[in-house]
């Protein structure tokens, strides 16, 4: 056993840490606790009173078949948006891995769209699906289909599924680019002369390698969509139509802050801070321990 | 088992750069073929373009009597061994071995008989493989990746320096392994090294590459007598053979290296190369150690290694510059600077062309 080191206390250490741990409690844990608090009060629409009222307000929520309705569209939100943008980052981190001259233009390019704020996406894909405006939907008219996401909550599902995914592609094809080459090429060439094809190299032989990447931003993904795709639904549907893209976080804004059932609202965050903290111990727990082999 | 016939090889890379300069060698069925030569001379492109791993420019591969210049690796009927063993490492051991056979389409009798079959001539134990690659050593995985060769059966053998990441003891012990197995199956094979010793020991043959050129082709003891080019005179042997600067009398009967004693050329002499200046090389095993013997030359010594079984003595000739390694039997106690009288066992020279650096 190495001893450890000791140093004379000194105040340095915590004049290092202090910056981080005041933005924490500052930004973090402060808003956390009033979220806390709030959820077992209810008050009234103009703030003139307050009542404590114990749990009530998750069970309110828990019998309350919009949030029922809501939880749904987010775990098929959800769903959509992790397939979609970790199967296509895949597809085109195994087209890039193969390109050897130009790979650094190509690989920036692809990179792009995660700097683009997740509000600017929502509203480049509603222009172009605008129903009366949108090249997109046009093009769409012009083949005999009318699209009008305003109206069909199908399609207003797509619509910011599609916005949501095509900006996490980027990082999902990072990740999984990494991933491709780190195997190491001798594998695949043993696979080759094995007699596996490229289609059956994949599957067998570069699927199970990257799955821990594949774990990891599955995890990611999954939170990604959960809460951070508000800018994306604000900007395209605003939860519209009928509640068809209300996911929980849009939920919680539009309960509290037009609705202004901040008790109710407050209940939901908490809920929400549940499902991330459960997710954050998973990623920890399997992740870290590198699950495939 | 199949023979292995390559015509005018050639290999250039699409930047341009030219790895191979034509290749022309007939590899005979159950031949063990050793490429050998120093890094970056191309003999791990050449071996992985029999395998199909890297395009071939230009020539004509066959394996068998199929031309497979644009057949996929699996379709070549090879298998090959990689430096760093490429086992599946999510797979058991038994899979790894099985994948290959899986994708055949074999039935799985078929398979398991022939993994047990393999596995026991690699001395596999079956707890062994139901093991994942890395809870095996460094031997261990080794023979799996025999096994994965041996499970398919095929024509060609081919291994890129199969040993180069295992211990020295353990590489001596698993070089005869290989010679072993080799010998046994009659699989034709081609073996990439860079080690010489493992290339004198395993190969029937030699081909010694030098930036893409083939240098020698021939079976080991050729290559240690009658060496083709400084090249491979300075590359098969160990320690490496001595060069001089000489010179070859008018009459092409004598060598005389800078001012020293004149040696009989013998044989015949070189009357073709009377008054020539030349390379000679002698071979630190050539060199003996004989008191009184009038055509004794007085060499400096310089430094000593105490091998146990031989001494090597480096030093050099008088005034000559240019430095001589001495291979001597058993252990001998000689000093720093003493002045040894050496003689070159006759007919053990080597001489070569200065400009071409080919024997003469």
């Amino acid at each position: 056993m190495l001893k450890n080191v000791h140093f004379k206390p000194s105040l340095l250490p915590f004049l290092l840490v202090f910056p981080q741990i005041v933005v924490t409690l500052v930004f973090f844990i402060w808003p956390a606790t009033q979220a806390l608090y709030q959820s077992v009060l209810v008050e009234d629409a103009f703030g003139l009173k307050t009542e404590f009222v114990w749990f009530k307000n998750f069970g309110e929520l828990f019998q309350d078949s919009h949030y029922w309705a809501s939880f749904e569209v987010t775990i098929v939100f959800s769903f959509l948006v992790a397939f979609l943008s970790m199967s296509f980052a895949f597809v085109l981190a195994i087209l890039a891995d193969r390109v050897i001259k130009g790979s650094g233009t190509y690989r920036t390019l692809l990179i792009w769209p995660y700097a683009v704020a997740p509000v600017t996406a929502g509203a480049l894909w509603v222009f172009m699906f605008n129903p009366t405006l949108g090249v997109v939907a046009y093009a769409l008219s012009a083949m005999g289909y009318e699209w009008n996401h305003q109206l069909n909550g199908g399609e207003a599902m797509a619509l910011v599924v599609m916005a949501s995914a095509w900006k996490q592609v980027a990082y999902n094809f990072l990740f999984f680019l990494a991933g491709l080459q780190s195997i190491p090429k001798s594998l695949i060439e043993a696979a080759a002369i094995d007699g596996a094809g490229p289609g059956r190299r994949i599957l067998d032989i570069i699927l199970p390698l990257i799955s821990p990447t594949t774990f990891f931003l599955l995890v990611i993904n999954v939170v990604y969509a959960f809460f951070e795709t508000f800018g994306v639904i604000h900007a395209v549907t605003a939860g519209g139509p009928a509640g068809a893209t209300n996911i929980l976080v849009y939920k919680v804004f539009s309960d509290g802050f037009v609705g202004l059932d901040l008790g109710g609202s407050a209940a939901q965050s908490v809920i929400l801070m549940a499902i991330v903290i459960g997710l954050t111990f998973v990623q920890f727990k399997y992740v870290e321990k590198r699950v495939a082999y | 088992m199949a023979r292995v016939v390559l015509e005018g090889i050639r290999k250039t890379y699409p930047n341009g750069f030219k790895a191979i300069h034509g290749v022309d060698v007939a590899i005979e069925e159950g031949e063990f073929l050793v490429l050998v030569g120093p890094s970056g001379c191309g003999k791990s492109t050449l071996l992985r373009m029999i395998a199909g791993l890297e395009s071939i420019t230009e020539g004509s591969l066959s394996i068998g009597d199929r031309k497979v210049n644009d057949l996929e690796p699996s379709q070549r009927d090879i298998a090959m061994v990689f430096q760093n063993y490429a086992l599946y490492p999510h797979m058991s051991v038994y899979k790894n071995m099985a994948y290959g056979l899986k994708i055949m389409g074999l039935p799985k009798e078929e398979i398991d008989s022939r993994v047990k079959k393999a596995a026991a001539i690699l001395e596999l134990t079956e707890e062994q493989l139901t093991r994942k690659p890395k809870q095996l050593s460094g031997g261990q995985r080794q023979r799996v990746a025999m096994g994965r060769a041996i499970v398919r059966e095929p024509s060609v053998f081919l291994f890129d320096e199969p040993l180069s990441n295992l211990d020295a003891k353990l590489r001596v012990q698993m070089r005869l392994e290989i010679k072993g197995l080799q010998s046994d199956l009659g699989i034709t094979s081609v073996y990439v090294t860079h080690d010489q010793v493992e290339a004198m020991t395993l190969g029937h043959r030699l081909m010694v590459l030098n930036a893409g050129h083939v240098e020698q082709l021939g079976t080991p003891i050729e290559l240690y007598q009658k060496p083709a080019s400084l090249f491979v005179a300075g590359f098969i042997g160990s320690p490496a053979m001595n060069f001089a600067d000489a010179r070859i009398d008018a009459e092409g009967q004598n060598i005389t290296i800078s001012g020293q004693a004149a040696l009989p050329l013998g044989d015949g002499g070189m009357p073709d190369h009377g008054g020539k200046d030349v390379v000679l090389g002698i071979r630190p095993e050539h060199l003996e150690l004989v008191p009184d013997a009038p055509d004794a030359v007085p060499m400096t010594v310089a430094m000593v290694e105490q091998l146990g079984a031989d001494t090597l003595v480096h030093g050099h000739f008088g005034e000559s510059k240019s430095n001589l390694t001495v291979r001597l039997d058993g252990i001998r106690t000689i000093a720093q600077g003493e002045v040894l009288p050496i003689r070159v066992t006759p007919d053990h020279l080597h001489v070569f062309d200065p400009s071409t650096e080919k024997r003469l």
